[in-house]
């Protein structure tokens, strides 16, 4: 299969860099965050946390608590209908466990983490709340705490589910050690593969579990009124999911629950799930008001859904010239304290994107008494790097080779085929490698003493999958757009932008917005770098049904057939007759005359597996007495397919950069022996400021994905992958250190420094 | 006859073959021939009258979105997944 | 609920009173006693700075301060930014070079940059850098937001 082609035509509207339309609202502070919504008769809900890690619950008191002046309504566990575990299918887009969403957002006989929700309280003001629930009284029964995937998966391990559906892909007739389920992936014949290596190589790689860290807490009104129907204003990745988890957990009909997006303050895969619905519109129920929850900053690290910690070994077998003959990969990943974390996303991310003849790849998905793992960015994928690419730039230097011929003679290319069983969709590989071995900073001189430069590159897949939007097209020929992908970073202008460059006219004359659950059909949530990829698709095709409507008006005015019609860049014409031409304005004028306004609804799913290359080079320089490290030049290349808004292409590319630089250096939650998260502050959970990284110069690429009309590959994720990688292959060439374990917190490589020290002694 | 790729922790049914053959207007029928020669199998992909949850169908490295009821023809080639996400 | 407090201060220029109780920040006070609610709540313990406005000419974050401190204040917010609907140029460079995505930290950025201009004119990159380092964004990797900064003080300059 060859290299996708440039697409021949130019674009009016794709490339350009028009202001974004709720910019605005942004920069006045005037734009809705969940916080910022009021209504009239609203009260206020605060949650009690379990404070231990893994215990059953004897008894809950909150009779102290009902009685306090001012609070309204209090619920545990008990009020809740059970809800059986259930694999509610999602389609294409995977299950949720529903009895587990149930169980995670209120305890009912267990508790399975620092922080599991165990009853909530309303109240006239959130003060008065936070007294009334530190009186609820609860015994608990101590249960050893597991903490750590390795102790998880030991024979010995205490078992924290006696039952679990696995939450990864495998045999369902046996679970494979207590607390986990085991994927296996793979082809060929590994101890054939390792026979034919010359040098090999094996290595153990940690990291600890982290969080997305958005700026913006979780926050929800809920309203469960008498004629049982149930709004929801919050900020969410997904109403329809929303929606129908809340529907699913409260047992209401899902026409009965509409969810209303707010503006969206930091999600990266944070807000995809439901925690604080079903409390919120439990306490509405039974105080007859709408009920604001608002998790303060430390129950966001505790108790909402950050990304695994892993332990991952690798062996790796390469040829004298450089080929990749075999690799061995056991990866264990947090899925916390129910199954279903990202170890599947983590594995086929770890080796995609290069050709491995004979491979085996062992994933677990690991249960621990830690909060539920949920999609961050690129889910697992940074983890599997960061053991990966550490273990090819090793390769390549013992071998003496550069570090992108290494990789060149390994590339999965359009059509070779993935380790998980099915061909690479195109994409341009080795234009990326030439591109990046040609830039300046390769081959930049490093000027001073402990500086070090390393590369990592990551293949990630785009999802596609259902989206639905609606054109209107007004009299005054402006045009409407709704969709119901909520808009994290901009996408409602990308999607003003597709429908202008496809409808022909001006980005002026659209305005796009996110709809609520009765207001537009059902999309999957904004993830997995779907939004301008998978709503941009179907904008297009909307927009060329838009189009053919207005030509057969157009005829209807000219009397003549509607195949006579053609329509190029706004402007409709007479395929007999060159002087005859109408614009897309003059068109719209004459709409009440010609059978009304045109509204146009439509679904569609797009093609998944969309693949993306990202690769990242950077200077570093090592303090060996401190163990810090200062980036010094940081330079991220990605194929986007083709950048509809190249500002805000160049923003996810820096942004996720600088989330995989803070997980490199510096983020990290710090248990306790008896399992308490002890940094939940954003003090101790150290996230990147602006005196941590140099400005991020960007390098988009365009290989376009033949999926989508105007080439266009999903680019959110990608940035966050090469990070860790790319760092400890940057200090390895600074003072020689292989670094094992993230984050690479000054003491850690203090240590290591000191440890190669005593060793070249 | 449509072409088939087995995931390794599959391939303990069709004695390690990683690819088979079998015919089947639809992914169902395409099942129910499979379980004939290699039996077991359809227990690992079938759940009731669906597809089994976490399990998904790659047509032509494109995922089908019917399930068992995606049309089949000689041409296609498909794979068996576990259904995902992003973030 | 204890006996709340009568405040009298002044808020983007105008005159304001409220009552408080005495455990309530200014942040708090500012968005649900007022409904000034541009001014955002990240982390309510001084660790974010998303809650940032100037008082008294001092960029503080406001979280950390007590509502009942702000009597005979000058507390400039977002929403005063902002003059007869004419953007400041801080809030022209943000839109225009792309400074925000998610908009959450914007406000308080904007706040503290406002701060830094006021005193410093003319900084440079290590200077606004180490000005802002009190405020978090998980957005955007700061780039595109320092040079927002960076170009409102040149456009301030020429003015």
């Amino acid at each position: 299969m060859n290299n996708p082609e440039p697409l021949a035509k130019e674009f009016r509207v794709l490339g350009t860099r028009p202001i974004r339309p709720d910019g605005l609202d942004k920069v006045t502070g005037r734009a809705l965050f969940s916080d910022d919504f009021y209504l009239p008769d609203m009260i206020h809900g605060r949650i009690l946390r379990s404070p231990h890690a893994h215990a059953k619950i004897k008894s809950i008191d909150t009779s102290a608590a009902a009685a306090l002046p001012g609070v309204r309504a209090v619920v545990t566990g008990a009020d809740f209908p059970p809800i059986e575990s259930k694999m509610m299918s999602q389609g294409v887009a995977g299950m949720i466990n529903i009895g587990d969403v149930a169980d995670n957002c209120i305890a009912r006989d267990k508790v399975l983490y620092d922080g599991h929700a165990v009853a909530g309280v309303a109240a006239d003001n959130p003060h008065v709340a936070e007294e009334a629930v530190n009186l609820i009284k609860v015994e608990y029964e101590l249960l050893p705490p597991v903490m750590d995937v390795r102790t998880a998966m030991a024979a010995d391990a205490p078992v924290i589910h006696e039952d679990f559906y696995p939450g990864a892909f495998i045999l369902p007739t046996e679970k494979y050690l207590p607390n986990a389920t085991r994927m296996q992936m793979g082809s060929g014949d590994l101890e054939k593969g390792f026979a034919e290596a010359d040098i090999i190589v094996e290595r153990e790689f940690t990291s600890e579990t982290i969080h997305q860290g958005y700026i913006e807490s979780h926050i929800t009104t809920v309203k469960w009124d008498e004629n049982n129907h149930i709004t929801v204003w919050t900020a969410t990745q997904g109403i329809f999911n929303l929606r129908d988890l809340t529907a699913g957990v409260l047992l209401v009909p899902m026409a009965n629950v509409k969810v209303v997006p707010l503006e969206v303050g930091g999600a990266f895969g944070g807000k995809e799930r439901m925690y604080l619905e079903p409390i919120a519109a439990m306490l509405s129920k039974k105080s007859h008001h709408a009920v604001k929850i608002a998790l303060r900053r430390d129950e966001v690290l505790r108790a909402t859904g950050p990304s695994s910690g892993t332990y991952v070994k690798v062996k790796f077998g390469a040829k004298k010239d450089g080929t990749l003959v075999a690799a061995d990969l056991h990866l264990a990943y947090e899925a916390g304290a129910y199954a279903g974390g990202p170890i599947f996303l983590g594995a086929i991310s770890s080796t995609s994107r290069y050709n491995i003849p004979n491979i085996q790849i062992n994933g677990f998905d690991v249960i621990v008494n830690k909060p539920t793992m949920r999609p961050y960015r690129a889910p697992g994928a940074p983890q599997a790097l960061f053991a990966v690419e550490q273990v090819i730039d090793e390769l390549a230097r013992e071998l003496e080779m550069d570090i992108i011929d290494f990789r060149m003679k390994n590339l999965t290319k359009t059509g070779d085929l993935l380790v998980a069983g099915f061909p690479c969709a195109p994409i341009d590989t080795v234009n990326m490698m030439e591109t990046v071995k040609a830039h300046p900073h390769y081959t930049a001189p490093l000027t001073g003493e402990n500086q070090g430069r390393g590369l990592a590159y990551t293949m990630w897949f785009n999802l596609g999958e259902a989206s639905s939007a609606q054109i209107s097209i007004n009299p005054d020929g402006s045009v409407q757009v709704t969709t119901s992908c909520p808009d994290m970073s901009g996408t409602r202008m990308t999607f003003a932008m597709q429908a202008a460059e496809a409808l022909g006219i001006d980005v002026e004359h659209v305005t796009a917005s996110v709809g609520d659950t009765e207001a537009v059909g059902f999309s999957l949530p904004t993830v997995g770098s779907r939004t301008t990829y998978a709503t941009g698709a179907v904008i297009y095709d909307i927009a060329q049904e838009v189009l053919g409507e207005m030509s057969a008006r157009v005829a209807l005015l000219w009397e003549t057939d509607s195949e006579l019609v053609i329509v190029d860049k706004g402007v409709f014409s007479n395929k007999e007759d060159a002087n005859l031409t109408m614009s897309f304005h003059e068109v719209c004028e004459k709409l009440h005359e010609t059978g009304g306004p045109i509204t146009v609804h439509n679904s569609k799913s797009s093609q998944s597996f969309i693949p993306g290359t990202c690769v990242h080079l950077t200077d570093v320089e090592v303090d060996p007495e401190t163990g810090k490290v200062d980036i010094l030049r940081y330079t991220v290349f990605q194929d986007v397919g083709k950048a509809v808004h190249p500002d805000y292409v160049e923003g996810q590319m820096q942004g996720a950069a600088v989330q995989g630089i803070g997980m490199a250096l510096n983020e990290g939650y710090f248990y306790d022996a008896e399992g308490h998260l002890k940094n939940a502050s954003l003090l101790d959970y150290r996230m990147p400021t602006t005196l941590d990284i140099p400005m991020i110069e960007t390098v988009i690429l365009e290989s376009p994905n033949p999926a989508h009309p105007y080439g266009v590959r999903g680019c959110g994720e990608h940035s966050i992958i090469p990070p860790p990688a790319a760092i400890a292959n940057a200090i390895h060439d600074a003072v020689g250190v292989r670094m094992n374990s993230m984050p690479m917190a000054p003491h850690k490589v203090c240590a290591a420094i000191k440890q190669k020290q005593a060793a070249d002694a | 006859m449509t072409t088939v790729r087995i995931p390794q922790p599959m391939q303990v049914y069709t004695q390690d073959m990683e690819v088979v053959q079998a015919g089947g207007k639809n992914v169902r029928k395409l099942i129910n021939e499979l379980e004939k020669s290699y039996p077991g199998i359809k227990d690992v992909l079938v759940e009731g009258d669906r597809l089994r949850p976490g399990v998904a169908i790659v047509l032509d490295g494109k995922i089908s979105q019917l399930g068992l009821h995606q049309p089949l023809s000689e041409e296609n080639e498909v794979v068996f997944i576990p259904a995902v996400s992003g973030g | 609920m204890s006996k709340r407090t009568h405040v009298t201060t002044t808020i983007n220029n105008k005159s304001v009173d409220f009552l408080c109780e005495p455990r309530q920040s200014l942040l708090e006070v500012l968005r649900d006693v007022l409904f000034l609610t541009g001014t955002k709540d990240g982390c309510n313990d001084g660790n974010c700075g998303a809650c940032s406005v100037i008082m008294d000419g001092v960029l503080v974050d406001s979280c950390c301060i007590l509502g009942v401190e702000a009597e005979d204040s000058e507390i400039e917010t977002i929403e005063g930014l902002a003059q007869n609907g004419e953007l400041h140029p801080l809030q022209k460079a943000f839109l225009e070079q792309t400074g925000m995505q998610c908009g959450i930290c914007t406000p308080g950025f904007l706040m503290a940059a406002k701060a830094l201009l006021d005193k410093n004119p003319q900084p440079d990159e290590q200077q606004i850098r180490h000005w802002l380092a009190g405020n978090l964004c998980r957005c955007t990797g700061y780039d595109k937001l320092i040079r927002s900064v960076m170009i409102a003080s040149e456009s301030m300059a020429e003015a």
